[in-house]
Parts: structure tokens; sequence; C-alpha cells
């Protein structure tokens, strides 16, 4: 495996909320009591099923809770062995499932206070990710707004798999308040389950939800470069978290091959797909899907033509390796400065 | 480079195109209202007979949404893969500094002229009372 470097910058790890009663101290009264009155329980999604492998290392898995809602565990697994200098906070928590855009609202806006008082005011190295109420761009809108005023929220956070393909131009004023504001848009793993998790109906395994991710990923690259979303905000990141990055070779050739042919249908894109990931979209390492051989690495870097697309990742504390080997072997020492701090720091103006 | 006669004016009247053969080349030429313009008729991409492929106008956009289409009828686009040409310079749209195709001058001579040469006409018989397309390569 590749040496780590001291301060890095960890792009995803992901704090886990308890309980929905961890949040009642950050709703409103009204929303305090509807929880409770009206019984609701915990916020759970199928995408992480708590005994399955990969939700968490063996060695991070607590006794008792979620893994990762400890503080003291995520500094004792991550922020100190892998002497990070920030590590960005990506809170999965179901808010996204819930119908109701005022409740979904409610919900958002307590899971980023709660984010910032029980995380980012409790460890320098943290930043936070706005977890936004898609159900309406409005409100979507002014919570990016309210949270932004901190500085340690660096960045919007959304599901690949939301409402509505991510290229679609009502959710453009979400772009336009990232583009103003210095904030990339996180596109994590992981579905609002409003739609079926793969592009063929509903599974019947969890690893078919899981790998299917990836195809949901290439589907939101194409919506977001076809619709113009880059031509409208050109400074604008986009960052694929829990994405994979084997697969954005092949998928590229394939989006460009097409879009040569049927250039009239959006003259707005005017340059070529890989030109336009290059300038505007990042990858989070981990889960890292190529084979272990070095030399595949190094000709999978070769095709996308670019060292300055992927960013460090643990995915803590989700199971995607063992000890400290986060980096898969075969980097070159300079690629893993840019992967672990160069990159980072291009990508989140907002980190400092 | 030589000047071949390929047609007398009243056979390539406006809209049409006429498929020849000059010095072992494919080429096509194409009058498009009244003016004319030749090109190879051969794909850069995969060697498919481009000009037997519709022409379209060019659609443009620096704003999403906003479409502006210009050239009406001066874009050729292939038949197997519908890459964009445009008719005047044999450039491409979805890779013009990777792609072009090659295009030749065209106009109208008069026969009196063209009597006179140097011109190649082996196969159209001149006049001096008529007009000719003249293709230069």
């Amino acid at each position: 495996m590749a040496s780590l470097i001291a301060g890095g910058v960890d792009c995803d790890v992901h704090p886990a909320v308890p309980h929905l009663t961890s949040l009642l101290p950050y709703l409103s009264d009204y929303w305090r009591d509807q929880v409770t009155t009206r019984g609701m329980v915990d916020l759970v999604s199928q995408s992480y099923p708590r005994n399955s492998p990969i939700v968490a290392r063996p060695d991070w898995r607590p006794e008792t809770g979620k893994p990762g809602e400890s503080l003291e565990d995520m500094q004792r697994h991550v922020l100190d062995p892998f002497q990070l200098s920030y590590a960005i906070c990506n809170p999965l928590y179901g808010v996204q499932m819930v119908f109701s855009e005022d409740l979904q609202a409610a919900f958002c806006r307590a899971l980023n206070d709660w984010l910032v008082k029980e995380w980012l005011d409790r460890d320098p190295r943290l930043r936070g990710s706005i977890v936004i109420p898609t159900q309406s761009i409005d409100k979507a809108v002014a919570e990016i707004e309210r949270c932004a005023q901190d500085r340690r929220f660096v960045q919007v956070l959304m599901l690949v798999m939301g409402d509505t393909p991510l290229g679609k131009r009502a959710l453009w004023p979400i772009y336009e308040a990232a583009e103003r504001l210095n904030l990339p848009i996180g596109i994590h793993a992981g579905s609002a389950y409003h739609n079926p998790p793969t592009a063929v109906g509903w599974g019947s395994y969890h690893i078919e939800d899981y790998v299917g991710q990836a195809q949901a990923f290439q589907t939101q690259l194409t919506s977001l470069i076809v619709e113009g979303v880059f031509v409208k905000y050109p400074r604008l990141k986009m960052v694929m978290l829990e994405s994979g990055v084997s697969w954005i070779s092949p998928f590229l050739w394939r989006l460009h091959k097409f879009w040569r042919g049927v250039r009239m249908e959006t003259p707005w894109v005017d340059r070529a797909s890989l030109e336009i990931v290059r300038s505007n979209i990042r990858f989070s390492l981990q889960p890292f899907d190529a084979p272990p051989e070095p030399e595949t690495l190094i000709r999978l870097f070769d095709h996308m033509q670019s060292d300055e697309l992927v960013l460090f990742s643990t995915d803590y504390p989700h199971w995607q390796f063992d000890g400290q080997d986060a980096l898969p072997e075969g980097l070159s020492p300079d690629l893993v400065r840019k992967i672990m701090i160069d990159n980072p720091h291009a990508t989140y103006p907002r980190l400092m | 480079m030589a000047r071949h006669v390929i047609a007398p004016v009243d056979e390539l009247p406006p809209g049409t195109r006429k498929f020849l053969e000059i010095d072992g080349r494919p080429i096509a030429v194409f009058n498009i209202k009244g003016e004319y313009f030749g090109l190879m008729n051969r794909c850069p991409h995969q060697g498919a007979a481009l000009c037997e492929g519709p022409l379209i106008g060019l659609a443009q956009s620096s704003d999403p949404g906003e479409i502006e289409y210009t050239k009406l009828g001066e874009i050729i686009r292939c038949p197997w893969h519908g890459w964009e040409f445009d008719i005047r310079t044999g450039q491409s749209y979805c890779d013009p500094r990777r792609f072009r195709v090659k295009a030749y001058a065209a106009h109208v001579e008069p026969g009196a002229s063209v009597v006179k040469g140097p011109y190649v006409a082996e196969t159209v018989t001149v006049k001096v009372e008529s007009d000719y397309v003249v293709v230069e390569l």
C-alpha cells in the first residue's frame, strides 16, 4: 500500500445520528411535539443495514449504538491515526426519505445544527456538509444560505438517487447558491427511496443496491453535463462521494461517443465530457473499486488524463480497507500528496 | 490544382447535389440557394459517404435551453453517426480541431471562358453559349 502523509484531508466521514430523538433539542417546539406525539420512529434506510459488514469495520464497530456515533471513536479511529488536518462530515441520516417538505426542512435544519453542536464545535479538525430539503428548492436554498454563514460548512450534500435527475433546471437555484457561496455540491451514494434504487426496478438483495450506485452516478453525471449545469455555473465543483472510480473512463468514452452524433440536441455543451469532468467534477477515493495491481491503477489514472480528480477519503466507519491501508498500492508520492492534500484544498475553498 | 467542369448549370439546380469521382476521389458538388460547394464525399470519421446525409442548420447556444439556429441548409450530417460538417469549410462541430473534411471551391463559369482552358472537361461537352459548374481540386 502507498504510504500516508500527515496533514491530509479526509473528504468523507460519517458521523451517525444515534436516534431521531437526538435531534429533539434542535427542533422547534412545534416539530419536537410532532415527533413525540406522533411517535415517529428512527429514520433508518436500507442503504446501510446495521449488521451488514460494509457498514462498519469490525475494529470500528462499537459494542452498543450505531457505528460512527461517537466523536471519541472517530478521533481514535481516523482523525488521530491518519494525522488528518481536516475531515469533512457527511451525515447520512434518512431525512431525504421524508416526503413532507415542511417536515423534511425541519429535520434538515435540526441535523445541520446537531452537526455543529455535537461535532464541529467539539473538534477543530471537523468540517461539515449542509444537508438540504430537496422537496422544496426555496427551502433548500434558504438552508444553504443559513448554514453558509458558518465557515465550517464547506459543502452542500445531496444523494445520488433523489427525486429527479440532478441536471434538471428546477434544481439550479441550489447550484447558483452553492457557486456563489464557494460550496461544492457533494453527491453521495444512497437513495431517498422515492424511486427504485436501480434503473430497472427493485432488486432483491443488498448487493444490487450497492453495486447499482455506480450506474446512478453515471446517469447523474450525464444529466449534469448535458443539461448544461457547468455552462451556467462554470465555477461550480461537484464531488462524487463513494462513487467508485474504475468506471469513469469507459463511461466518459461512451458519453462522448454518443454526444458527438447528437451534439445539436444540447448545443450548449461545447466541450468533450472528459474536459468538463476535469474542470468541474471530483471523486472520493474510497471505496476504491479497481483491481489491486499497481499497473492497473497507473493505467486507470492515465485514462483519466488528470491527477487532480481524486480526493482522499476513508469513508469512516464503513469497511472499505483494513488497518491504515486507505491508499491503494502503486500511487507515487506525488500523487499521494495531490490526493491527500492539494486536490481537497483546490476543491474546497472554505477549507482553512 | 486543376479546374474540373462537372455539369452545365441547369443540371444542378438549387437544392440538388451531384456525386462524381475526380482523379479517384469521391466528390460531391452542392447547389445551395445558387451557391456552389464541393466536398469530399468521405467522412473523416469512418469513411461513410458523408454527402448523402441531410443538410441541416447549425444549432449553437451559450445559455442552456436557448438555441440559436443559423446556417440553415449549410451543415451536412453524416448518415452513419450524425457528425456535423460545415459545407463551406469542411470543419466538424463535435471535434473541430481533429476532424475536417476536405472542401473544394466550386463556382459557375461561362462556356466561353471554359473552352479557352485550362479546364478538365472529360465527361462534359462544353458549349460556348452555356454556363458550367466548375470545381477546383
